[in-house]
């Protein structure tokens, strides 16, 4: 971890310690009154008539909410994609983080496929540990898939506290991994204690689809859509799960944008699958129509893969699964592009850079949607915006939770806010905001991030540099508590039955035949242990003879299978 | 034993051409009513009550008893080569299997080596079976790699040939798998020339990793098969080939349902309108995978199928359910039965037993049994799952499948209440085991009738070895590409008529992979339509004033398409 860079930023002398007086606690388990003291950017007391300091700055929180700093799991800032780099750097990024009332962000590290894992996380630890304003954290992704990613992905894990990483099921020739190649990571990612996080969309499907619709002369932003429909997002995350069930690796959904493709993680949860999903803000707030704008340069905005849906009843229907927890966490998955950088498509929407906004604006657009109609109380608020998110990438109780020893992250809440979402006043590179016109209720009146004031009275204070790269740990209890259990109880037996000594048929040596029995042609270059002998015990009986044998059915067969009963599981290695 | 039964047919045949079957209740897949049936030249040419008929034709009194449609088992690999050998049921024992159980005709599934002709393997297939089929019977051509000279032999199949069903694999990894592209290109490809896709569903990717594990952790007999292919990976294989069969607009057929998910899958698939069937077999209906543990390796050995029987002992009854609740559609028994010595080649390794069980013989009775006497369907339903729904998807309906005048006289006087014991001692497969062994089935077939001649009477069977015709199906049955139809023609995709963008446009470095997800530049296509430019048109406005574009949310150009359950882009009919 890099040290606490506060030498250089110390821009508000009053605010390294704080008293917030008369708030509302508010933790994803329960609210309660009291006051927060806290020093050196950590939470030091929690009371009622808290001894402090003289010459403390003090804050009244006239009963105000007080909530644990969102958590941003799912951002892109400063990407680089074919020369360009995404408008939003990590400084306009996480500045719009924290006016939005969120003070931790993970990005994600894109390799270039074939380029060091390693090499581009220093990368990316370079660009942000030099503008970040808030505290971060990084995701690598997995673009290429041979020997030397997994060692890798094992220093990572090990020095660097990286804990998660995704594979794209997309991005055919550039990203997309094989099925195969999928099930080995997830093998490793669980060895190493780590979360899977997968882009899920069938990216053999999508290829042939744009293929289709560029031949049907749709070349606009419509055509992203219509190559991209949601069952081709339903399928991808049903394949990632069966891998990880196979695997016994907790998957992690990243970017749910449809109701089948939330379906299914819904079922599979129900099913014991150790799965969670991911809607980001452009899902819980819009939908797809706009890909038919009139207007290329907003319909472009839009584009983002697993596309947004053009079913209109969308949003509702995730605000209501993450409300009742079938879904999980929220991100943004924060990745802009001026409209000159969209424009690369103009003739071609394949062509067009990925990504949509909604790092500020995510929130509040949970806190309208969900809480203020009613489907989610407060508590559920915090636990979707920054407690699960924490727990999952083990950075749980430092983030995620006011409590004595915690980070002084937090945010005075106010639920009576509204604010109309504009282009004109975000806090954005970009031109446009998916947003736009959007009236949303509740927003941050003060945000402290590492025990600083950073936004108040409308007025943000962010320093460039001042945010830190926080490690992450591999096998965060939240999520692999389960998992180990089940690696324990999975041990699989061969049925000790002595070497079948009957007559055997000749085959002819050629290896390629004419059976679906073939099989033998997928068994591995590494030959299997060998088989007991046990010369006294025949495994053969004459035929005919079945009625009389009183077959003791799986005696030594332990049938272990997670609630609801399904999938041979994987031991720990 | 052939020339014994083709000097009993020469009497048979004689006075068999004509027949009578007086006071039975014909039980067709809609209705059953009491009425006499009339047949001559192999056709029913009279239905009804007191039928003027020639004299000397021979009478069979039905008393009552119920007459359905021969069963027509949609799915067999009779006399399949493997590795040198062949399966130890040929087409004159299976078909004589078949037909002692009530079942008057068979689809084979022809598999052509990968890389060789489909057409060749088609004409050995017929050669074979032509020579010594008892039964009429059809065949499906498997597709086991794919490129253009196959995709062209596949067209003149389907329209000279009369093969309208072909099978893809997506399990067998590095063998007959097919990937995800080729999937969608030959869906595409039959949707259009109004095919029937068949799959077997299992992911063969995560198969093969499966396989390997299970050999390395030395778990070598046949609890391995099954432990390495785990009901998920088959419910997962059903779900990405529904997914492309729905972007292809191609009806799909899922051969051989094993499991509780995978059929679970299919039930899904139809409440959103999808165009699927789903068929389990004989054996999927009537034992489970709980035999993949005998400590007789022998019998173990027998069980090995593909996708395996569940273990999960409650997957026979809640498929009966779901066959009986029409969400799958026919049965088929998938017979492929190997010798004990033919099972042992892998004796030590679970990955090179032959795969297959045997069923052709026990489905009709076994249906009976556990869906018709617990109540879960009638005899009407079990009449459309056993033999008419197979004859309409294979557009022979209602010459087949049906108890009609002009149909085809392939008919059973079914026996409700006899009782047998299933036991590979009475059986007409070779095989030494069989994987019903000891069950005990109500309903069998009293008298078969088979091209208008009587094939089985009072338990002797009279088959002749090459009297079973081909029969040609043809494209697009009704049963599937009425619906088929109908969407291609609503499916129109249009663009949005906007004018070219004419802002600023960022430099960018289009060789680069790029550091983004974007890059799915890297999979577009060569060709490519240029859009129309209207320069009168401008789709360009100033950033910083969206809001005061107003958003045609539905625009007018486009017409929003949705089959029942309201998803997915459907295909055009090119």
């Amino acid at each position: 971890m890099s040290g606490f860079q506060g030498k250089k930023n110390i821009p508000r002398i009053t605010s390294d310690r704080l008293l917030i007086k008369g708030g509302k606690i508010v933790n994803d388990d329960q609210s309660f009154l009291a006051d927060i003291y806290m020093e050196d950017g950590v939470i030091k007391q929690i009371g009622e008539n808290l001894i402090v300091p003289g010459g403390v700055k003090t804050i009244d929180a006239h009963g105000r909410m007080l909530i644990p700093g969102g958590i941003d799991v799912h951002t892109r800032f400063q990407m680089p994609d074919r020369g360009m780099t995404a408008a939003d750097d990590f400084y306009q990024g996480t500045r719009a983080a924290l006016a939005g009332g969120t003070t931790m962000i993970i990005d994600h590290v894109v390799p270039e496929p074939g380029s060091s894992l390693v090499a581009a996380f220093e990368q990316w630890r370079s660009w942000a540990d030099s503008k970040s304003c808030c505290d971060y954290s990084l995701h690598v992704d997995i673009t290429d898939w041979h020997k030397g990613v997994q060692e890798e992905m094992e220093t990572l894990v090990k020095d660097h506290g990286v804990n998660s990483f995704l594979v794209y099921l997309a991005f055919k020739d550039v990203f997309q991994l094989t099925d195969s190649q999928i099930y080995e990571a997830f093998s490793v990612i669980r060895d190493l204690g780590a979360i899977a996080q997968v882009h899920a969309e069938n990216g053999d499907i999508v290829a042939e689809e744009q293929r289709r619709i560029l031949e049907l002369g749709i070349t606009g932003p419509e055509g992203h859509v219509l190559s991209r429909p949601e069952e081709v997002e339903a399928e991808a995350v049903n394949r990632s799960i069966t891998v990880s069930n196979q695997t016994n690796c907790p998957l992690y959904v990243t970017k749910v944008m449809s109701k089948s493709a939330a379906d299914v993680i819904a079922l599979a949860r129900k099913k014991g699958t150790v799965v969670y999903g991911e809607p980001i803000s452009a899902s819980l707030g819009t939908d797809g129509s706009h890909y038919w704008s009139k207007n290329w340069a907003k319909a472009a905005a839009y584009v983002t893969s697993p596309p947004l849906s053009p079913d209109p009843t969308t949003p509702d229907y995730l605000t209501s699964l993450l409300s009742c927890g079938d879904l999980q966490v929220t991100g943004s998955a924060h990745c802009t592009f001026s409209t000159a950088q969209r424009a690369v498509g103009k003739d071609n929407f394949t062509l067009i850079p990925e990504g949509t906004n909604g790092t500020e604006e995510r929130m509040s657009i949970v806190w309208d949607k969900c809480v203020v109609t009613g489907k989610m109380d407060e508590n559920q608020f915090v636990a979707v915006t920054s407690t699960s998110a924490a727990k999952i990438f083990n950075l749980y109780p430092r983030k995620g939770r006011i409590a004595v020893g915690s980070d002084a992250d937090l945010v005075l809440w106010d639920p009576d806010i509204t604010k109309i979402i504009s282009a004109k006043s975000h806090n954005l590179a970009v031109e446009y905001n998916i947003f736009e016109g959007m009236e949303v209720r509740g927003a941050p009146l003060v945000v402290i991030s590492q025990g600083k004031i950073v936004l108040e009275d409308g007025n943000l204070h962010v320093t460039e540099g001042s945010g830190r790269y926080v490690a992450r740990k591999p096998f965060p209890d939240y999520v692999y508590k389960r998992i180990k259990a089940r690696s324990r109880l999975a041990e699989l037996r061969g049925v000790p039955r002595g070497l079948y000594d009957g007559p055997v048929c000749e085959v002819s040596v050629t290896p390629k035949t004419v059976t679906p029995a073939t099989s033998a042609k997928t068994s591995p270059a590494k030959q299997p242990v060998q088989p007991v002998r046990n010369l006294h015990q025949s495994g053969f009986s004459l035929s005919g003879a079945q009625i009389d044998d009183n077959v003791p059915r799986r005696t030594t067969q332990r049938i272990v299978a997670p609630p609801g009963g399904k999938a041979n599981i994987t031991s720990l290695g | 034993s052939a020339g014994h039964a083709s000097q009993g047919c020469v009497w048979l045949c004689a006075t068999s051409d004509r027949l009578l079957i007086k006071g039975g209740r014909i039980v067709n897949d809609d209705q059953s009513f009491y009425a006499d049936i009339y047949m001559e030249d192999g056709l029913i040419k009279q239905i009804g009550d007191n039928l003027i008929v020639p004299g000397g034709v021979k009478i069979i009194e039905a008393n009552g008893k119920m007459v359905i449609p021969g069963g027509i088992d949609i799915h067999t690999h009779f006399q399949m080569p493997y590795r040198g050998t062949t399966t130890v049921d040929d087409f004159s024992q299976g078909t004589k299997a078949a037909l002692a159980g009530g079942t008057t005709m068979i689809v084979d599934h022809v598999i052509p080596d990968p890389g060789s002709s489909l057409i060749e393997a088609f004409d050995r297939w017929r050669e074979w079976a032509d020579e010594k089929a008892c039964c009429d019977y059809s065949l499906h051509v498997d597709i086991t790699h794919w490129n253009d000279s196959v995709k062209q032999e596949v067209e003149s199949l389907l329209k000279e040939k009369g093969v309208n069903s072909f099978q893809v694999y997506m399990a067998y990894k590095d063998l007959y798998q097919m990937s995800n592209s080729e999937l969608y290109e030959i869906f595409t490809f039959l949707g259009e020339m109004g095919g029937i896709v068949q799959v077997h569903a299992e992911n063969g990717e995560i198969i093969a990793e499966e396989q390997a594990r299970m050999l390395q952790m030395g778990i070598t007999g046949p609890e391995g098969h099954v432990l390495s292919r785990p009901e998920e990976l088959e419910a997962e294989a059903v779900f990405r080939a529904i997914t492309i069969a729905s972007q292809t607009n191609c009806p799909l057929y899922v051969t051989k349902v094993m499991s509780k998910s995978a059929a679970d899958i299919i039930s899904q698939a139809r409440k959103k309108g999808n165009v699927v069937f789903g068929e389990p077999i004989t054996a999927s209906l009537g034992t489970d995978g709980t035999h993949y543990w005998s400590k007789n390796w022998a019998k173990a050995a027998s069980f090995v199928t593909s996708p395996p029987l569940s273990p999960d002992p409650t997957t026979p009854d809640y498929l009966n359910t779901l066959l009986a609740s029409g969400d799958l559609t026919l049965t088929g028994s998938a017979h492929c039965a190997f010798s004990v010595a033919q099972k042992a080649i892998g004796k030590d390794d679970f990955t090179q037993i032959p795969e297959g069980v045997n069923g052709v013989e026990e489905r009709m009775s076994l249906i009976w049994d556990k869906a018709v006497v617990t109540g879960k369907m009638d005899e009407n339903t079990f009449v459309a799952v056993t033999s008419t729904n197979a004859a309409k998807l294979l557009n022979l309906y209602p010459r087949k499948g049906r108890i009609a005048v002009g149909s085809d006289s392939d008919l059973v006087i079914w026996d409700s209440d006899a009782i047998r014991t299933v036991t590979a001692k009475t059986h007409h497969s070779a095989a030494e085991y069989n994987v019903f062994e000891g069950m005990e089935l109500r309903g069998a077939p009293l008298v078969v009738i088979c091209q208008g001649k009587i094939v089985l009477e009072d338990g002797k069977l009279q088959a002749t070895a090459g009297s079973g015709r081909f029969i040609p199906c043809s494209p697009f049955p009704d049963f599937a590409y009425k619906r088929i139809k109908a969407r291609k023609q609503l499916a129109v995709l249009r663009a949005v008529p906007r004018g070219m963008y004419d802002g600023p446009v960022s430099d960018f470095s289009p060789m680069s992979r790029g550091g983004t997800p974007s890059a799915s530049a890297r999979t577009s296509p060569t060709k490519q339509t240029p859009p129309v430019r209207n320069l009168h048109q401008s789709g360009f406005s100033l950033a910083g004033a969206p809001s005061t574009e107003e958003t045609p949310i539905r625009p007018a150009g486009r017409r929003i398409v949705v089959p029942p359950g309201g998803r997915s882009n459907i295909t055009s009919l090119s």
